[in-house]
């Protein structure tokens, strides 16, 4: 088949390590492009790559040179990367544009990657919830609307074209080589916090597990809202031990006093408006997800508890 | 290793880890569930707890075959005894029970996640805190709950009010009727005496955001506990009125009250 002949899929968050699995699984069969909004990587010579600021009106050409078939939305700015402004133009009015353009040049499929931080860690959370749980992190912190206004965005889209065909996944903890999120350097470190008497179930998902998911969804076209989540289940203070981490308690009540701390000690690695996740459980529940797209993780626990030990051996 | 494994290592007996190991549990590849039960801690409590349970409080059990071995089931209990001994003790008896032993799970106030320590604690050893969403999908999973209808209202009061039932929530039989989950009703004697509170400090609980603050001697006095199981209960479910999941709620309520009754006429004295 010549190359010009394949489908075409832009990939957005292409500096990410999750992209690159992403890219890694469809190259052979789709003409990918790479857009990232933060640098240019390279990845090969036939994968052009661009960085680009999505509310910048050049963005639009790269849609009418390329006529894409689907696009693949996983970048996004995490708060500790830029100031909360900067941060909800690049994602909420980005991913805004992005739906927009999609709309006007007819594309067929598009994937967006959200996250479980999106319900929200509450006291009062239920175990295994499901997609139809209201989203509450918004209600906890201004730190994470844009995750939140991200998702209500994609979602007001995937009614309102149908055409585009959305799939918004909202998976658990990703973790893995290359992993750069919160929890992936918590696990990574040879020490790492945790709130006195609080150790919240947790999951994880295996980076190259939830590269397969977003192909899988990709590819079979259901269009809706999923937790992507393996049955598999962990509290967050056995992880750390089973990944090698000494754990340095902070004094968790009354709850203004970690915060203090955390802001005081300036510890970049516990963000505080992170701290209820490592104080309450947001147990997803992943069953709609692996029963729609007859989908299994297959990298257990103890192999991501491994390689993280294995890493502290060698550094 | 770590503290987990060599507690089990000195504690646990054989008996006690082949009993707990015939009890089949939807579990995940590390031994955690996804409400945090675990099934090495519970194996470390239940054997620290088997003296609390047999010499403690003595706890003599009737009827305890009316658990269903298989599907979902609601066990409905009076609460009482400011602490969730009650729970705990009724979880031991059906984790212990010599044919088809069952881990139940039971709902707990709101407020204890927010505790540190012991609301994970609690967790682990099974209890899950007291929301329709959990009950509902742990009924879906087969397990069997217990419910205290009454919530703080039965657990807080104080030892004047002692084995006088107090409102039941209506919320228990909405699930049994959805789930089509049987309901084993329990009458509870001897946890009014473990906490006996006379009174309760309202302004001090409010401060604290917990539910109430009783008036107590700091000590848990070893009542003889006697656990009496009921008949076991259906309910159909379709389109049934408010008023109609009422009067079937104010039955098994009924029969709960008879329970009490034997309990408190077969107990001998209170230690």
């Amino acid at each position: 088949m010549n190359k010009k002949q394949k489908p075409r899929i832009m990939i957005t968050g292409a500096a990410g390590a999750l992209a690159q699995q992403v890219i890694n699984r469809l190259r052979e069969k789709y003409q990918i492009v790479a857009v990232d909004f933060r640098k240019q990587t390279y990845l090969s010579d036939d994968i052009p790559s661009y960085q680009i600021n999505f509310n910048k009106r050049v963005f639009e050409d790269l849609f009418r040179k390329f006529e894409f078939e689907g696009v693949i939305h996983l970048g996004r700015i995490t708060s500790s990367e830029e100031t909360r402004m900067r941060r909800y133009n690049a994602n909420v009015l980005g991913t805004q544009k992005l739906l927009e353009l999609s709309h006007k040049y007819g594309i067929k499929k598009v994937i967006v990657l959200s996250t479980y931080h999106v319900y929200g860690a509450n006291a009062y959370n239920p175990a295994l919830i499901d997609e139809t749980a209201p989203l509450k992190a918004a209600e906890l912190t201004m730190d994470l609307i844009d995750s939140v206004e991200l998702e209500n965005l994609a979602n007001i889209y995937l009614w309102k074209y149908r055409d585009l065909n959305i799939t918004i996944l909202r998976p658990c903890n990703i973790v893995g080589p290359g992993v750069q999120n919160t929890i992936s350097s918590l696990l990574s470190s040879k020490h790492a916090p945790v709130l006195a008497g609080f150790s919240p179930i947790m999951q994880f998902i295996h980076i190259d597990d939830m590269a397969d998911a977003i192909v899988l969804s990709y590819e079979k076209n259901k269009s809706g809202i999923y937790n992507v989540a393996p049955e598999d289940w962990v509290s967050y203070q056995e992880a750390l031990e089973r990944c090698g981490c000494a754990r340095i308690p902070i004094p968790s009540i009354p709850p203004v006093l970690p915060r203090l701390i955390i802001k005081t000690l300036g510890l970049s690695i516990f963000p505080a408006f992170l701290l209820n996740y490592f104080k309450y459980p947001v147990v997803i529940d992943g069953r709609s997800f692996n029963k729609t797209f007859n989908y299994k993780a297959k990298r257990p626990l103890k192999e991501i508890f491994r390689f993280y030990r294995e890493i502290k051996k060698n550094s | 290793m770590n503290l987990k494994s060599y507690l089990k290592e000195k504690l646990v007996s054989k008996e006690l880890d082949t009993q707990l190991n015939k009890i089949e549990k939807p579990v995940g590849t590390l031994g955690y569930d996804p409400w945090g039960f675990n099934v090495e801690t519970n194996k470390v409590v239940f054997s620290l707890f088997s003296g609390i349970y047999n010499q403690y409080f003595r706890v003599k059990t009737e009827g305890i075959e009316n658990i269903p071995a298989k599907g979902p089931v609601l066990i409905i209990a009076n609460h009482s005894g400011q602490l969730p001994i009650d729970g705990t003790l009724i979880g031991y008896a059906l984790a212990t029970r010599k044919n088809a032993p069952r881990m139940p799970r039971a709902m707990i106030e709101r407020f204890f996640p927010t505790v540190p320590f012991l609301g994970n604690f609690l967790n682990q050893i099974g209890a899950v805190l007291g929301d329709p969403v959990n009950c509902a999908k742990m009924l879906e999973n087969n397990e069997a709950v217990v419910v205290f209808p009454e919530g703080i209202r039965g657990s807080g009061k104080l030892y004047r009010d002692r084995y006088q039932l107090k409102r039941f929530g209506n919320g228990f039989m909405h699930l049994a009727m959805k789930y089509n989950a049987t309901v084993v009703p329990v009458g509870v004697v001897g946890c009014e005496e473990t906490i006996p509170a006379i009174a309760n400090i309202k302004p001090l609980a409010k401060m604290l955001g917990v539910p109430y603050v009783p008036i107590a001697l700091p000590i848990i006095f070893p009542a003889k506990v006697h656990l009496n199981f009921g008949k076991p209960m259906k309910f159909e479910g379709g389109d049934v009125s408010e008023e109609e999941v009422t009067r079937r709620v104010e039955q098994v309520k009924s029969v709960i009250s008879d329970l009490i009754d034997k309990g408190l006429s077969e107990r001998k004295r209170l230690f």
